[in-house]
């Protein structure tokens, strides 16, 4: 699963390469009126139909070539090919920031939390269980519906209205409380340790006890959630971009694409069947992945 | 003031003049597509009808919507939803002849006995009751209750009572203070003689229309003085509402109290009963009218069914021209659009067919550059954004464009597209955005919520610079497009009803308008020449891209008998039969 995923961001790496060089199209721009070469004839990417009243109008389908709409075109006579791996760049870029976003707050919160207890911990903990109290993607939902069209600007860190950075923030944000009670545990646990008390009694201080012989302890589990993350993360995206409320045209996600698909459904299933077999492979590949670093960095678990 | 789609198939009243009907068939399986313009046999007095009422009168017509249409009240709600079954639930003085064809033009008398002619000097109407007529309650209709319902109108703050009936006399102090309106010297009844009079500050060449959309709806005069919700208020209809949940059905059952007056104002209908149920997706309800299982969608169905509907369901499928159009306001305060050749640029650029072709192919919508739609009165064919400048669109001129834009000096600059949330706007958003950046500016494309989307586009504070909208016509007047849409005085700055969305206020073009308002008193031929006129004048400043103007799909069980379409109201529910 490793070499499908390996394949996957590769192809998706070279999705200018592929659009510029091989498809020769632009994914952003509408070529309703346009024309492509199918058997050697120019044939139209949007062929309005012409039975019974003529109603309708229907995207080109997959043509199998590599050179003209390999997977045939969207409502806007945009090539879904190209479209899914420009997609896939998005839905990947997200999946990947996000759980680092997510796994880096969470790392602290846990740390912080579990090292100091008592009133921090407790102030922390509640934080957590507050978000934690709200379905995760219905949290989601809100925060994309009210930001989506009004962007964040907290002072230090502006995102604007339809920026892609705001699924990555929006998403990185509501599993913090996912990574960060187990990882808060963790450092409950490692910090009644003998080594930890051994360095306490040398005179450590709470910086070096933290940063020394805690945090190495815990950035195993970190480095297990991340591909973990990373897929969930990206079927939030998917969900939120299916909504409208995601990754914003005319830029595309794996989400976004499937959206395109779902009015193409019955004519063209193809645009909406492509990027959830992305979807699939890519979560298929990175749960294995995850759980392969499990295996590699703590031997002793017994979960499977 | 006015309304308009939220969304295809939520459209308001009329059509445009070319397309005419289905008429009606020898049994309910046969139903004809309207694509070839026929009479229509529905309203037709006589034998015939009456053999036909004896054959096919009862059974239940099933339709179906995504979502209810709001308030069921007649005088506060706008939506072509509710307005399509007014026609059988509820009366005005006058009313817009249940006929297909052009005849759905016509004004005829309603609950008045006829048309009276207007005295001094065009501005006093004196209308004479008919007798005998009972709301579905079963109390009799007075000249009182026609009084009051006039009256009403201010009091609920029915959209268009500043729009429609302003001109009434005492309609500024019942703007201003609704709950206390009497429309003093406006209006007044003499109860022995059964006369309601009404009394007009000038001649309003318009104003029989103004009095037969359902805003003018006769009511009881102790119906609720504010929107009455979801509690339906008995009319003099065919019909009457009997259950209202806005989620989950609305059903009509025969008025009891009703006897037939005029066949052409408010004919018996077929059904029994009409249902209409929410909730479905539009893709299931298409697959439930394949199915037999409902007998009509007011929403259009979804892009990949169209063909579907068009080839192995043609003879359910009906097919008519709107005078309605697609357009894109351009904000003319607002950067880049305050700009006149931005504006051209963006109306030489875009490509009505490829409009046509998001909409759902060249059979559903005809190509336009101006105002007035194909077909209204007033219009005289005019495009001068073309490759061909000329009367009609031919293709779009993109080097044009490109030039414009620069010598405009704004390219470059940011623009953002607001549309419905729906597949087609959001479609044409999209390609609107492809648009604005091939010709050099950074476009980018917001799509919001289709319940707020009209009303937010309309809000200057919301500064939205382009956005895509539609307009179906009230009535079949051009100052209905034109003075409507684009005059000064549908522009409320920081109102969610400013429905002149692009904010253009030519002085000049407003007097000319006024003008042919007052000549249409007199000499309306002379009226709509002049309007033709003002058509492109308007057109030349590009306040607007108007993409095209469409038609309606009416897609219909097999079950469904004698489909008759009026240009004015749409597909007359209660004349199609389902026996």
């Amino acid at each position: 699963m490793l070499a499908v995923l390996f394949v996957i961001v590769a192809a998706c790496l070279a999705a200018p390469l592929y659009a510029s060089r091989i498809a020769h199209t632009d994914p952003f721009s509408s070529n309703i009126r346009g024309t492509t070469l199918v058997d050697g004839k120019q044939v139209p990417v949007m062929q309005s139909q012409t039975g019974g009243l003529g109603l309708g109008v229907t995207p080109i389908g997959p043509t199998w070539d590599p050179g003209h709409y390999l997977l045939g075109a969207d409502e806007q006579g945009r090539d879904v090919a190209a479209r899914l791996l420009y997609g896939g760049r998005n839905s990947l870029l997200i999946g990947v920031s996000s759980a680092a976003i997510c796994c880096f707050l969470a790392t602290l919160i846990g740390l912080v939390a579990g090292f100091f207890g008592g009133l921090l911990d407790g102030v922390l903990s509640r934080l957590l269980d507050i978000v934690w109290a709200f379905p995760v993607y219905l949290l989601a939902i809100s925060l994309s519906v009210v930001l989506i069209s009004q962007g964040i600007d907290l002072g230090f860190m502006t995102i604007t209205a339809g920026s892609p950075w705001l699924p990555v923030f929006i998403i990185g944000l509501v599993f913090v409380p996912y990574v960060a009670r187990p990882i808060r545990g963790q450092v409950q646990s490692l910090r009644e340790k003998e080594f930890v008390e051994a360095a306490i009694g040398l005179g450590a201080s709470n910086v070096r006890l933290i940063f020394s012989e805690v945090l190495p302890n815990v950035v195993t589990s970190v480095i297990v959630f991340l591909p973990l993350m990373v897929a969930v993360n990206m079927l939030t995206e998917s969900a939120l971009s299916f909504l409208s409320i995601g990754v914003q045209p005319p830029d595309a996600s794996w989400g976004t694409i499937i959206l395109d698909g779902q009015q193409l459904i019955y004519t063209r299933p193809w645009v909406a069947i492509a990027p959830g077999v992305a979807i699939a492979l890519t979560v298929l590949a990175l749960n294995v992945f995850g759980d392969g670093v499990r295996d590699a960095l703590d031997p002793r678990a017994k979960l499977r | 003031m006015k309304r308009r789609a939220a969304r295809i198939g939520i459209v308001t009243l009329g059509a445009a003049v070319l397309g005419v009907i289905a008429a009606a068939c020898g049994g309910g399986a046969t139903s004809t597509p309207s694509s070839t313009p026929t009479g229509s046999t529905a309203t037709t007095g006589g034998t015939d009808r009456a053999s036909l009422m004896a054959k096919h009168r009862g059974g239940t017509l099933n339709l179906l919507a995504k979502s209810a249409g709001g308030t069921l009240d007649p005088q506060v709600n706008y939506t072509l939803q509710y307005w399509n079954l007014y026609q059988a639930t509820y009366d005005s003085l006058v009313a817009f002849k249940k006929s297909g064809g052009q005849d759905a033009f016509t004004v005829v008398p309603d609950l008045a006995e006829a048309i009276p002619t207007p005295t001094n000097g065009g501005k006093t109407w004196t209308f004479t009751l008919r007798k005998g007529i009972k709301f579905s309650d079963g109390r009799d209709l007075t000249v009182a209750d026609v009084v009051a319902s006039f009256q009403r109108i201010f009091k609920v703050k029915s959209p268009t009572a500043g729009g429609f009936y302003a001109g009434i006399v005492g309609a500024d102090k019942c703007l201003t203070t609704p709950a206390t309106c009497t429309l003093d010297g406006g209006i007044s009844a003499d109860t022995t003689a059964g006369t309601v009079t009404i009394n007009l500050k000038a001649p309003d060449a318009e104003f029989l229309y103004k009095i037969s959309v359902p805003h003018a709806s006769i009511l009881p005069a102790n119906a609720p003085s504010s929107d009455a919700g979801s509690v339906p208020i008995p009319g003099t209809g065919a019909y009457m509402f009997t259950t209202y949940d806005p989620n989950k059905e609305l059903v009509l059952a025969r008025n009891p109290s009703f006897k037939e007056w005029s066949v052409d104002a408010q004919p018996d209908g077929y059904p029994d009963t009409i249902h209409y149920g929410f909730g479905l997706t539009d893709e299931a309800e298409v697959t439930a009218i394949e199915n037999g299982q409902a007998d009509w969608t007011l929403d259009q169905p979804p892009a990949d069914r169209l063909n579907e509907i068009g080839t192995k369901f043609a003879n359910q499928t009906h097919l008519n021209p709107l005078t309605a159009m697609w357009y894109a306001p351009l904000n003319m305060n607002l950067p880049p659009f305050n700009n006149l050749k931005a504006r051209q640029a963006i109306n030489f650029a875009v490509d009505r067919n490829a409009a046509i072709q998001i909409f759902g192919g060249p059979n559903l919508a005809t190509a336009s550059c101006q105002v007035l739609p194909a077909g209204f009165p007033g219009h005289a064919d005019y495009c001068p954004y073309s490759a061909n400048p000329g009367t009609t669109w031919s293709a779009p001129d993109l080097a044009k464009a490109k030039q414009l834009v620069q010598e405009s000096g704004t390219a470059g600059q940011s623009v953002a597209v607001v549309v419905a949330d729906d597949e087609v706007a959001k479609g044409m958003g999209t390609y609107l955005q492809s648009v604005l950046t091939s010709i050099g500016y950074k476009a980018s494309v917001k799509a919001i919520s289709g319940n707020i989307q009209f009303t937010y586009i309309q809000n200057t504070k919301n500064k939205v610079q382009i956005s895509v909208s539609q307009w179906y016509q009230d009535y079949p007047a051009a100052s209905d497009f034109l003075n409507v849409l684009l005059g000064c005085a549908s522009f409320t700055p920081g109102s969610d009803s400013s429905i002149n969305i692009s904010g253009f206020c030519d002085k000049g073009i407003q007097a000319r308008m006024d003008a042919a308002l007052a000549l249409g008193v007199t000499d309306q031929n002379a009226a709509n020449a002049e309007w033709a006129k003002i058509d492109a004048a308007v057109t030349d400043l590009a306040p607007q891209v108007t993409l095209f103007n469409p038609k309606h799909v009416d897609f219909v069980s097999k079950n469904v008998g004698n489909f008759t379409f009026s240009v004015q109201f749409y597909w007359l529910v209660d004349q199609s039969w389902v026996r």
